[in-house]
């Protein structure tokens, strides 16, 4: 069932990333181009994302397992350390230089675009030095 | 300039709304946060029992685009970065979101609508960096 449920979720999130309009790296870009011709629509993704997920955080929060019965399970760490900072930096380079983040990066490879592939073969080098270099800790 | 209005009456709120739903039905029925970079950096941990579901959601989202174009032509995409800037670009998105413990979804979508005050500086650095880098690359070098 979780299995039918994830790919079910993975759809209607990439369906949402079409809609938006955020699959395409040249608007997620003018989105960062605060000096060019300024494109604000990312922030109305953001929020309308933002609005739907809070009520459902504030839901999670009065249960201890999902509707399937399975623990809720939310990051508890809460400390903001070099980590967080240092990797939260990285990814905003990389992110500003192409204009692709993990999500998308996915549906575009699913479009067909050869430059996505390319794109989500270093995003998985990047993650797997990371996972080299940090898994022992 | 298109106002903010138009912004507003276009798909991004719509967009927007689709996926805090895909965020709700994660959460409230696998009991799972919809942070991407997270669950595709958790399949190359290979924990055995923990894979199935990241293949899962990964299948979906690549299949969207598919399904979409059953009903609908896809909207213009364009991939103007060359090929040497797209391999360095995502080993810093893969690197980046890794050890920062997560990208526009994870921190930006689900942490800041819980209140997290790790993801809000998450959010604020990845997207203040994203400013700059563009503003480096388009408006300084170029």
């Amino acid at each position: 069932m979780t299995i039918i449920v994830s790919t079910l979720v993975g759809m209607i999130f990439g369906f949402g990333l079409i809609l938006s309009g955020m699959v395409n790296p040249a608007i997620v870009l003018s989105f960062l181009d605060i000096a060019g011709n300024w494109n604000p629509s990312l922030l109305w993704v953001m929020g309308g994302a933002m609005s739907v997920s809070a009520i459902a955080f504030a839901v999670a929060k009065k249960r201890k397992k999902s509707y399937l019965g399975i623990p809720i399970q939310i990051p508890i760490t809460t400390q903001i350390d070099h980590r967080l900072l240092i990797g939260s930096f990285l990814f905003g380079v990389g992110w500003g230089i192409a204009g692709i983040c993990p999500g998308p990066a996915l549906v575009l490879v699913g479009s067909g675009s050869a430059n996505a592939i390319v794109f989500l073969i270093a995003m998985m080098t990047g993650m797997l030095l990371f996972e080299m270099k940090h898994s022992q800790k | 300039m298109n106002s903010y209005f138009d912004w507003f009456s276009g798909p991004s709120l719509a967009g927007g709304l689709v996926i805090g739903i895909a965020t709700t039905i994660l959460l409230l029925i696998n009991g799972r946060i919809a942070g991407i970079s997270g669950i595709i950096g958790g399949l190359l941990r290979m924990q055995r029992g923990d894979m199935s579901w990241r293949i899962a959601f990964i299948a979906g989202l690549i299949l969207s685009p598919v399904i979409w174009q059953l009903f609908h032509a896809l909207p213009e995409i364009r991939v103007e970065t060359s090929t040497s800037m797209l391999i360095l670009a995502g080993l810093l998105v893969g690197y980046g979101t890794r050890l920062g413990s997560g990208c526009t979804s994870g921190h930006g979508v689900c942490g800041v609508s819980r209140g997290s005050p790790r993801s809000i500086v998450a959010t604020l650095t990845f997207i203040a960096t994203g400013f700059a880098t563009v503003y480096l690359l388009r408006h300084i070098i170029s």
